[in-house]
This record gives structure tokens, C-alpha cells and sequence, in this order.
């Protein structure tokens, strides 16, 4: 069972959001889950700096050694910094998903919708398994 | 609903990741399968085979009614080796690739891709007609481990008496490991040195055990078939469906070599086959190393940089552990070598075009 933090928000395209409570920044990264289910990522690209991205668009993608997924926006906002040591090192989505292993951050605007609980993904994960 | 192999409980309590391929739930991987592609390339690797078919060819014409099924020549085959080959259609297309065992000198066992054992055994049994020979597909009561890599010989030397040392790449001789009697074949999909060892169904989860025990010192480690495919690709090796199909002569995929016209008799394919034999096919088969990250996928177009012209299509590609960079095979117009890209989901990828395979071991 991969791990599923609390505290996070998610979406059903497993990535996860954290940061919501405390401001306009949000971090994004995939869930333990979604990269247990890839194996061993190898490439993973990223939005661009200063970019808009708007909610449910395909924004990326994570490339492991057997597939390819986009990585889709959980949020509508402003991307103000990609993760630059998981681009040289992709392992990292693997080793360390919710932490050294995020991917980037958005300075959102209005208010997420259709983002689920750590409860509610628990949900989606365990009906596709 | 896909069919277990005697080995899945096993594969369940080492926590691989389970998938359907070719009707059978098999181990993609346990763990990181870049770390079990290391370990086969370094150590050794311990596959479980089990959804390819066995089928056994016997009787005083077996060799004659093979050499009129298939396209090589199986009749000069020596007892104790093994010949890879394929069996075609009347219009010459690659219906298998197969290995073909001869264990004595009216008994072959013919080894075939999970995909197309049944129709093989069809096949062999509608092209044996005539002949003084048996076809019995025998895949059901038969389970296949692999031991693969350079410590492969260490592993099994520990676990049987049988000769190893003496024992040639492509033969197989019967044996007992760890108290099970085997068939031991110097075969494999990996590029290194290794052994199959084809047993009863029943003794698979013994055999199992005792060669995961016996490789614990030497660097086993359980690898599944997502090794498995970047493996046989780092070492050029075609898989059906992949590089090989129906739509394909053994001309086209440069594997022209097996098709044995110098045999006696006639034999099924041979008529369409012969005058391809002396005409350059117009795609190759083609080696591709990405300069980018990005990976060349099956059937991803292969294009021109300059203008994007289609000039090919990608039949297998993965990251390369042994290379640091994505590779592929294409099959790609005769006249490229230079000038390439792969079209990754719109974006024209440059490649370079390199010989077949991208990776041999030292010896």
C-alpha cells in the first residue's frame, strides 16, 4: 500500500497538492502511488516558468522505462518555479514522491475545485488496483 | 481472464507488480527494474518463462516433418543442440520465431512465444501430415526458469552436477538441479551468458527457491519482464510483434540467414521466400540512440529532420541502462543512416543511427 499523506489534497489523475491552507504558492507533485504504478522514471518535463496553466490541462510529462503520462494541472495559476534537481534526476519522483521528488509550484488564482481529500483518493486508488 | 503460471504465489509474496501479457499474468518487475537489468548485466537475474509453449516433436521423421514445417534446416541438427529459427506462412510470413531443442534422434523440442504457441502447434501438427512423426504440445505440464547473467554458471554449478563448463551456447543437456529433473539448455533473451531450465510444472516452486537460496551470495535477484524487454532490446534481439509479424518475411527483418534453402525438400514458405532472397528489402532493420531524454516508443514514426517526411517506424524503444540514453529499433528506408528523428507525440526527436546491437558483452 503506498503511502497517502493527510495532509495533502489530490486529484484523480494522482498528483498531489500540498500548501493550500497557508497561502497562494502550491507545490505539485505525483503520488507515491501514481509512481509505484509507472516504475522507474526516467524523464519527466516540466511547465515553464512564468507560464499559465489552467486546471485539468496536460502540463507535463513523466516518462518511466515501460510508459509515458501527462501530468495534468490540479490548478489554475501562474507557475513561479519547477523543480530543476528532479529534471536531472527523475529517480526522484520514485525515492522521495512528496518530497524531493515534487515537481512544481503555482501561484494559484481563485479557488481549487474538484481536488479530493487524502481520504477520498484512497478511494480511487483502491479502485483501480 | 488471463492463465497463472505454477510460479504466480511466488511472485505474489515478492510483491511484483503482476500484468497481462499474451494472455498470462506475469511479473513486470518486483522492484526497480532498472535495478534487475543491472543485476542480470552484472550478476544474474532469475526469470520465470513459463508462458512460453513446449512442444515436442518426435518420431522417426521428426527431423524431416520440422524441416518441411519450419524455415531451417533441423534434420542436420546434432542431438544435445539447440537452432534458432521460424516458421512461415505458404506467402512467407513470420507466423514464430522458435528455438528448436533436438534432444535425441527422433525427439525435438520446439520452444514458442506465449502469443502463438497454440497456432504453432497447429501448424506443425496440419504440416507434420504424411511424415512419420508426433506433435505434442506439452506447454501446460511444462514450466521454464531462466538464470541469466555472469554469474550464472556459479549459481547452478552449486546446484547440480551436470557438466556446465562443458555445455555450448545453443545446447542443452538433461540434468538434475537441486533434485529436479530438468532439460538445461545454454539458451537466452538477455545478451549475457545464462541458462533455461525447462521442468515439470509441479517442480517450479522448488527449483525456484533453491536457485533464489543458491544466487543469494552471487547478486540474484528475481527480475521481471520489463528487464526482460529492455534486455533482449539493448542486445538487438527482435520480439514478435514487435519486430517480427505476419507482414514480415525473414528477408524483411534482416533475418534472412535462417531460411535454409540448401536443405532437402520442399518446405512451407519456400515458394514465396526464394525470389526474395537476392532483393534488398526496402526498410531495415535499424539501431536509433536518442540525443534527447525523450523515449522513441513502438510504432512512433521515424522522420526526416529536415522536412518530417515518415521514413520509418519504430517497432521497440526504452531507456538503456548500459548506454545512459534512449534507444530503439526502426525499421527505417535502406538508403538513411543520417539526418533522423523520431516523432515523440509531435515533437521530431533527433537520432543517430547505430549499429545492431547496442550492447555486447565482453567476453
Amino acid at each position: 500500500m503506498s503511502s497517502i499523506p493527510e495532509e495533502l489534497s489530490y486529484t484523480k489523475e494522482h498528483e498531489w497538492v500540498a500548501g493550500l491552507d497557508d497561502g497562494l504558492t502550491v507545490t505539485v507533485g505525483i503520488t507515491a502511488y501514481a509512481a509505484d504504478s509507472l516504475g522507474d522514471v526516467v524523464y519527466v518535463q516540466l511547465p515553464e516558468v512564468g507560464g499559465t496553466i489552467e486546471a485539468g490541462d496536460a502540463v507535463g510529462e513523466v516518462e518511466s522505462t515501460k510508459s509515458v503520462s501527462d501530468i495534468y494541472a490540479p490548478v489554475t495559476g501562474e507557475v513561479v518555479e519547477v523543480n530543476q534537481t528532479v529534471v536531472d534526476d527523475p529517480s526522484l519522483v520514485n525515492s522521495d514522491p512528496y518530497g524531493e521528488g515534487w515537481l512544481f509550484r503555482v501561484r494559484i488564482e481563485g479557488t481549487p475545485e474538484d481536488l479530493l481529500t487524502s481520504e477520498e483518493y484512497v478511494t480511487v486508488t483502491s479502485s483501480e488496483a | 481472464m488471463s492463465r497463472s503460471t505454477p510460479l504466480r504465489e511466488v511472485h505474489e509474496t515478492l510483491g511484483a507488480t503482476l500484468t497481462d501479457f499474451a494472455g498470462w499474468l506475469m511479473p513486470l518487475r518486483y522492484g526497480s527494474e532498472s535495478a534487475e537489468h543491472n543485476a542480470v548485466r552484472t550478476a544474474a537475474g532469475l526469470f520465470d518463462l513459463s508462458h512460453m509453449g513446449e512442444i515436442f516433436v518426435t518420431g522417426p521423421q521428426a527431423g524431416e516433418a520440422l524441416d518441411h514445417a519450419l524455415v531451417g534446416n533441423l534434420s542436420e541438427l546434432v542431438p544435445g543442440r539447440a537452432r534458432y529459427t521460424m516458421i512461415c506462412a505458404t506467402g512467407g510470413g513470420v507466423l514464430d520465431d522458435l528455438i528448436v531443442y533436438r534432444l535425441g534422434s527422433e525427439e525435438f523440442l520446439v520452444v514458442a512465444n506465449a502469443s502463438n504457441y497454440e497456432r504453432v502447434a497447429a501448424e506443425l501438427t496440419a504440416r507434420g501430415e504424411g511424415f512419420q512423426a508426433e506433435v505434442d504440445d506439452r506447454s501446460d505440464q511444462y514450466a521454464l526458469i531462466a538464470v541469466q547473467g555472469p554469474r550464472s554458471q556459479e549459481i547452478l554449478s552449486s546446484l547440480t552436477d551436470a557438466d556446465l563448463a562443458g555445455l555450448k551456447y545453443y545446447a542443452g543437456l538433461p540434468g538434475t538441479v537441486a533434485g529436479v529433473q530438468a532439460l538445461i539448455a545454454r539458451t537466452g533473451y538477455t545478451g549475457e551468458d545464462g541458462f533455461e531450465l525447462f521442468v515439470a510444472a509441479a517442480d517450479a516452486v522448488s527449483l525456484w527457491q533453491e536457485l533464489a537460496k543458491a544466487g543469494d551470495g552471487y547478486g540474484l535477484r528475481p527480475a521481471g519482464l520489463s528487464a526482460r524487454d529492455t534486455l533482449r532490446l539493448e542486445a538487438g534481439m527482435p520480439l514478435y510483434g514487435n519486430e517480427l509479424n505476419a507482414g514480415l518475411t525473414p528477408f524483411d527483418a534482416g533475418l534472412g540467414r535462417v531460411v535454409r534453402f540448401d536443405k532437402p525438400g520442399d518446405f512451407v514458405g519456400r515458394a514465396a521466400l526464394a525470389p526474395l532472397k537476392d532483393v534488398p528489402p526496402r526498410r531495415r532493420l535499424t539501431g536509433l540512440v536518442a540525443r534527447g531524454r525523450r523515449v522513441p516508443r513502438h510504432g512512433y514514426p521515424v522522420v526526416l529532420l529536415t522536412d518530417g517526411t515518415v521514413v520509418g517506424e519504430v517497432t521497440s524503444g526504452a531507456p538503456s541502462q548500459s548506454l545512459g540514453k534512449p534507444i530503439a529499433m526502426a525499421y527505417v528506408d535502406t538508403n538513411l543512416s543520417e539526418g533522423l528523428a523520431v516523432d515523440i507525440r509531435g515533437s521530431h526527436e533527433p537520432v543517430d543511427v547505430v549499429d545492431l546491437p547496442f550492447y555486447r558483452r565482453s567476453k
